[in-house]
């Protein structure tokens, strides 16, 4: 039987680590991610995981150790945020080239400067050409989920691609909510024992991990790295649907909210989500067609999805929580892409919000479908919500 | 009245500090203000520099030229800053995570190439900011966050490792000794070279909670009782010095040149221009 919690999300992913027990967690703290290894920590020295724990002196050795434990053969994970994920960076990319199935929790903040500990996507973004699986999550709940659904598919033997599971930090991290906990049994036999297929230490068998590719073969390495992730689009739909199987709860590429005869259309990712949910039931009574499209998968980027969802709309706004610098907003720019082959091309406008943890608000999420409704999407124009100007 | 010699160097607008009550982090930065008081240093020919850390909050409060940097890598920016403007005083603050784990490797290439760095090493051994993680300082055994059990591994000696990888000015006190912490301090700055200070502090929030010492006055009297001088070390057992934290001027030597000097020197003879 389930059992329902009243815990943080940072508890709910440590539970899901605890019962995909891993056989090596190599990490450093950082803030909103420490209560994740804190939890996990205290699994580890109360024996109720296998997993050995390796509290390394900086993010750089972290995701290092995991990749040398992985390609020993180990089930790995590890899980930071912000400046944690940039200072894993080279390493990062090297992980999924090495196709090590590593799963790693993303407490996402935003990257400095200036300092910042509040939630914000631009650190998911920084990685989101390093060749990993990027889940993205609104809850607790969808954090707990997603992180066993992320084990069970990085380690399909035609994928073989590292995952990393994004939940806001503090928002989602640090707010207790209600969480269904599955079933020790249950998880443990969804996620199955890990059979690594080229282990280091198989010593009848050895092999070598990352050995210099110059123009010989590294374009050819890159390109199966694409084929590992087209896998893992093509394997998601049948994930999801096991996943269903065992907790009752549906996934998809989109989580698409009164989406049916939605005319206006917010695409937003996370926590900010649930109050974006609050003004689309606000906009319905008042009898106005709003719906929401929340991205589960972020990478590999559901643009079939998001076209078919799309498409014929009158207004589509997509929220971004993070800017890029000179080019417009990640997510808007993929929307946008998608959008390409649409048969009836909606209005489309990009917004920024929240950087650095700047609250959200009902009454700014409003801004955009109002925009939408008096016609005044401008596609070229980044605007921003909330922003002191 | 407060005195004015010391607020001169304070951001008085950035007070109170976010520093739990008791914490050593005020008592080092004070130490530092007096130092810097008594060397009557002049605020813009001072750049302070510090990594992220409760410790490396203070560079918001001191005020001369400051440097609030990434978690690691205040030593780095600081030999910037230095080789910019060879003129300026560089000091370097923060806590043991960041200078001696995260940063460790900057730490000890620095001592190595002689900077003319002053680095004020908070050893509170532990991670405070983050909660009371071991850091490389913690002792084996104690006990930390990620240690509910002890510290199965081995605690560094900055004072070994800064004199062993070539800084020629290092010594240590801890946040009870005030008197002496000033001391070096002030030798330090005044030193030509790399300079480390070590000052065994407390962080009775998560090193003292898990380690039975949750009161600041109870690491006073342990910094009290357990401290010996170096001088009376040297007469002392290795037995007899387990457990001692061993406060005193380790190493000073102006005979070895500073990168910058021997920089210059080359760029001299080689026909450069001479700063
Ligand atoms: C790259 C990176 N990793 C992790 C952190 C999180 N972090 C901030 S301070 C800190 C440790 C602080 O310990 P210490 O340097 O001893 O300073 P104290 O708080 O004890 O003064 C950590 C791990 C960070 N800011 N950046
Ligand atoms: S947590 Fe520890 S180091 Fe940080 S301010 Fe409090 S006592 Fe000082
Ligand atoms: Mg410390």
């Amino acid at each position: 039987m389930p059992t329902k919690l009243a815990i943080t999300g940072a508890a709910a992913v440590a539970h899901a680590m605890r019962q995909i027990n891993p056989d090596v967690v190599a990490a450093y703290p950082i803030t909103p991610q420490t209560p994740i290894v804190e939890y996990f920590a205290q699994f580890v020295a109360d024996g109720v995981v296998d997993t050995v724990m390796v509290p390394v002196e900086s993010e750089h050795s972290a995701m290092s150790a995991v990749v040398g434990s992985a390609a020993a053969g180990a089930r790995t994970m590890t899980a930071t945020a912000a400046n944690g994920l940039a200072l894993m960076f080279e390493i990062v990319y090297i992980a999924a080239s090495m196709r090590l199935p590593i799963v790693m929790p993303i407490v996402n903040r935003a990257l400095s400067g200036p300092i910042n500990i509040h939630g914000d996507h631009s650190d998911a973004y920084a990685v989101r050409d390093a060749g990993w699986i990027q889940l993205m999550s609104e809850n607790s709940q969808e954090a707990y989920d997603l992180t066993i659904i992320a084990t069970k598919l990085a380690e399909r033997e035609e994928v073989l691609t590292p995952a990393m599971v994004n939940l806001d930090g503090f928002i989602t991290s640090h707010g207790v909510e209600g969480v269904e906990i599955l079933d020790d049994e249950v998880v443990k036999d969804f996620v199955g024992q890990w059979e690594p297929k080229y282990p280091l230490l198989d010593v009848d068998n050895p092999i070598t991990h990352g050995p210099l590719d110059l123009f010989d073969y590294y374009f050819e390495h890159h390109r199966q790295q694409q084929e590992g992730l087209k896998n893992a689009y093509k394997a998601l739909p049948e994930v999801f649907a096991e996943y269903e199987k065992i907790s009752g709860r549906k996934y998809d590429f989109l989580d698409l909210y009164k989406m049916e005869d939605a005319e206006y259309v917010m695409v937003v990712m996370n926590s900010a989500a649930s109050t974006a949910k609050y003004v689309v039931d606000e906009l319905r009574e008042k009898g106005i067609k709003a719906g929401l499209i929340k991205p589960w998968v972020f990478t590999p980027f559901p643009k079939k999805e998001f076209l078919e969802a799309l498409d014929g709309r009158k207004a589509v706004v997509v929220l971004d929580r993070a800017m890029s610098f000179g080019k417009e907003a990640p997510l808007y720019s993929l929307v946008k892409s998608a959008l390409y082959e649409a048969k009836e091309r909606p209005m489309i406008g990009s917004y920024v919000y929240g950087l650095g943890g700047r609250d959200v608000t009902p009454a700014m999420l409003h801004i955009p479908f109002e925009e939408a409704m008096k016609g005044e999407l401008d596609p070229n124009e980044e605007r921003y919500l909330g922003l002191k100007e | 009245m407060p005195n004015q010699k010391y607020f001169q160097y304070v951001r008085k607008d950035r007070l109170p500090n976010v520093w739990c009550p008791g914490c050593g982090n005020g008592i080092i930065m004070k130490s530092f203000i007096e130092a810097a008081g008594n060397l009557g240093l002049d605020k813009n020919k001072v750049a302070v520099v510090s990594g992220i850390g409760c410790s490396s909050r203070v560079t918001g409060y001191l005020d001369f030229n400051t440097l609030h940097t990434l978690h690691g890598r205040a030593i780095p920016f600081a030999t910037g800053v230095k080789l910019a403007r060879p003129d300026l005083e560089v000091v370097v603050m923060g806590g043991d995570g960041d200078m001696l784990a995260i940063g460790g490797n900057h730490f000890i290439h620095a001592c190595r190439r002689n900077m003319d760095l002053t680095v004020i090493l908070f050893n509170n051994t532990i991670y405070g900011m983050t909660g009371g993680q071991y850091s490389p300082t913690t002792p084996h055994e104690a006990i930390a966050s990620t240690a509910p059990y002890g510290n199965l591994e081995n605690n560094f000696d900055p004072v070994k490792m800064a004199i062993s990888s070539g800084a020629t000015y290092v010594a240590r006190s801890t946040v009870y000794h005030y008197t002496q912490s000033v001391k070096y301090i002030e030798e330090a700055i005044k030193h030509k070279g790399m300079s480390v200070v070590e000052i065994v502090s407390n962080c009775h929030t998560y090193f003292g909670r898990y380690n039975g010492m949750s009161k600041p006055a109870q690491f006073m009297e342990y910094f009290k009782k357990s401290t010996v001088t170096l001088s009376k070390a040297k007469t002392m057992s290795e037995e007899e010095l387990k457990g001692k934290i061993i406060i005193g001027e380790f190493h000073n030597d102006e005979s070895r040149k500073t990168y910058l000097e021997l920089y210059e020197e080359l760029s001299e003879q080689l026909g450069g221009v001479a700063k």
